[in-house]
């Protein structure tokens, strides 16, 4: 497995792996109790840790040449 | 007929149009009907993906599990952005396989990988088993809306007659490419809906998004964070790794994969429909601003919980727009979830047991299929008192019993042989339904233990004992089937012709 690989897991033990020390409602994030606004924040993240697999990724280089 | 009826069924009558529209001009073979030739691009395909996810579940179910439920609702926003990031590595090989053997459909695959027209069957059966929940659900939310915004002239049965005849009629019209443009507009409509609801309430009644968690929290502490028990951080956990498993085994977004123009559309796609999951949290602020605006809406009604209060504070052609949106949330999944059960059980299962229909017959018998499922879905919509949510969860733990045998198929040889397979699958839907009508869960097999192991989602002893008996077949079938290969080949030489 190659980097771009392992960055697929951290998504999961962020916002999963976090929960059980972020479960409480203060403080308010964005008007969110904490433990909505870490699963947001979380959303978020991946989205940008996917743009980064994406770029890392040599397949998508590929077939943007062929 | 009052404005909200009206605005409805306009846009009711402007999507079935579209549906005509978008399927004239082509020729509509199996794979024109269920995959759109294979032709749809990154937007198309988000839009698909997104239009299948983004269902009355979200819009009503998403909103009556926070009202009612509070933080358990939160695992819906995270399953769905973590089944995205599993999709990347996941479905570029499965659209390669399909697009190099056209397969149409989710059975099609395990058939062409396991050489196992049988263990199709068992696939099929358990999507379609897997989706009428599903469609239930649509149902229950279009039968919502309509005698929603009827003000109470409507009867919710009536309303949900309506609602069945309205897909039916649309699925059997259009296919795919109508499903895809309804999606479209049914997208941009539903999002500026949500967001403004999920802004515009919370400041109406309380002047902002944190006075209102304040309210909620002074009201009823604990119901915004996970609770020590029950639906606690370790059903969280499990819920949302199993429903990731399940998010690509329905049927119908197994199907959707297959319609795209290459592999690399998923890829890009992971980025940005994370982010669309947001959507979600504008329908959480809708539920959670409900529960002291509309308070006493008890089970199953808190599924109400949205549209009551769309009613108590906007103008009926407000409410008509919001109905609108939620009735093309309804119809574009509910349409794709009817074209994949008919798919399924006309190719699948009726074609492999009688061999003699042709393949000219095959869309006429998918299509006539169609009305059947609707009227099956519509008797268990008007007999059951379930919430949206009960009823998605439990579609899920059925087609999550199909991940295992698929991750095994992935590489070019499956890791398990057909009677594995076939096994493991058959153990782990009949654990779920064992479990579903006894209604039993972690907690009430094993008493003693600690809550963290008893809160787990019962779906992970279904998916255990779903491997273990795969695994075991496997080992003794191998045996067995080996074995019977070198008989083979001493019999062939023994019986040489002398």
């Amino acid at each position: 497995m190659k980097a771009k690989d392992w960055l697929g897991f951290v998504p999961f033990v962020g916002m999963l792996g976090g929960i059980p020390f972020v479960n409480r409602v203060e403080p308010y994030v964005l008007g969110m109790p904490f433990v909505l606004f870490w699963i947001v924040m979380w959303v978020v993240l991946t989205s940008g840790i996917m743009a980064l697999v994406n770029k890392l990724d040599p397949v998508n280089r590929e077939e943007e040449e062929g | 007929m009052n404005h909200a009826l009206l605005i409805i069924f306009a846009s009711l009558l402007a999507a079935l149009y579209f549906g005509i529209r978008a399927q004239k001009g082509k020729d509509m073979n199996m794979e024109q009907w269920t995959v759109g030739g294979r032709g749809f691009g990154t937007i198309f395909i988000f839009l698909l993906v997104a239009g299948e996810i983004y269902t009355t579940f979200t819009f009503l179910g998403g909103s009556g599990w926070a009202y009612s439920k509070g933080a358990p609702a939160y695992y819906v926003l995270a399953y769905i952005s973590l089944a995205y990031v599993l999709s990347y590595w996941l479905l570029p090989p499965i659209w390669r396989y399909a697009k190099e053997h056209k397969l149409v459909s989710q059975s099609d695959f395990f058939v062409s990988k396991y050489k196992s027209p049988v263990l199709g069957i068992l696939v099929a059966t358990v999507g379609v088993l897997a989706i009428i929940p599903y469609l239930v659900l649509q149902f229950k939310g279009l039968g919502i809306i309509v005698s929603e915004a009827s003000y109470g002239s409507i009867s919710p049965s009536a309303a949900v007659w309506i609602g069945v005849l309205a897909v039916t009629a649309y699925v059997m019209i259009s296919g795919i490419h109508g499903s895809a443009w309804t999606a479209a507009i049914k997208d941009i409509m539903i999002f500026f809906v949500v967001v403004f609801l999920g802004l515009y309430l919370p400041y109406h009644y309380y002047g902002g998004i944190r006075p209102m968690f304040e309210a909620v929290h002074a009201a009823n502490p604990g119901f915004l964070t996970f609770p020590k028990e029950g639906m606690s951080i370790s059903w969280f956990i499990s819920t949302v790794l199993l429903t990731v498993l399940g998010f690509y085994m329905w049927p119908h977004t197994f199907g959707s994969i297959f319609s795209a123009k290459s592999a690399r559309v998923f890829r890009k796609n992971t980025v940005m429909l994370p982010l669309y999951t947001l959507m979600l949290l504008f329908v959480f602020f809708v539920g959670f601003t409900a529960i002291l605006q509309v308070p006493g809406l008890k089970g199953a009604d808190g599924d109400l919980s949205l549209l009551r209060l769309s009613i108590q504070t906007f103008d009926p052609w407000i409410v008509g727009l919001i109905g609108a949106a939620g009735l093309l949330t309804a119809l574009v999944p509910g349409s794709m979830l009817l074209m994949t059960a008919a798919t399924l059980l006309s190719k699948n299962v009726i074609k492999v047991l009688l061999p003699s229909v042709g393949d000219k017959q095959l869309p006429w018998l998918a299509k006539s299929l169609v009305p059947v499922l609707s009227l099956i879905s519509l008797y268990f919509t008007l007999s059951g008192g379930d919430t949206l949510v009960t009823l998605l969860l439990m579609g899920y733990s059925l087609v999550t019993q199909l991940f295992p045998a698929l991750l095994f198929c992935v590489p070019a040889r499956p890791l398990v042989n057909k009677y594995g397979a076939f096994a493991g699958i058959a153990s782990g839907v009949l654990t779920v339904a064992y479990v579903t009508i006894a209604q039993v869960s972690v907690g009430t097999l094993f008493p003693s233990l600690p809550s963290v192991v008893k809160d787990l989602n019962v779906g992970v002893i279904a998916l255990f004992i779903n491997l273990v008996v795969m695994f075991a077949v496997h080992v003794i079938t191998q045996r067995i089937v080996q074995a019977r290969e070198k008989d083979a080949i001493a019999g062939d030489e023994t019986h040489q012709p002398v």
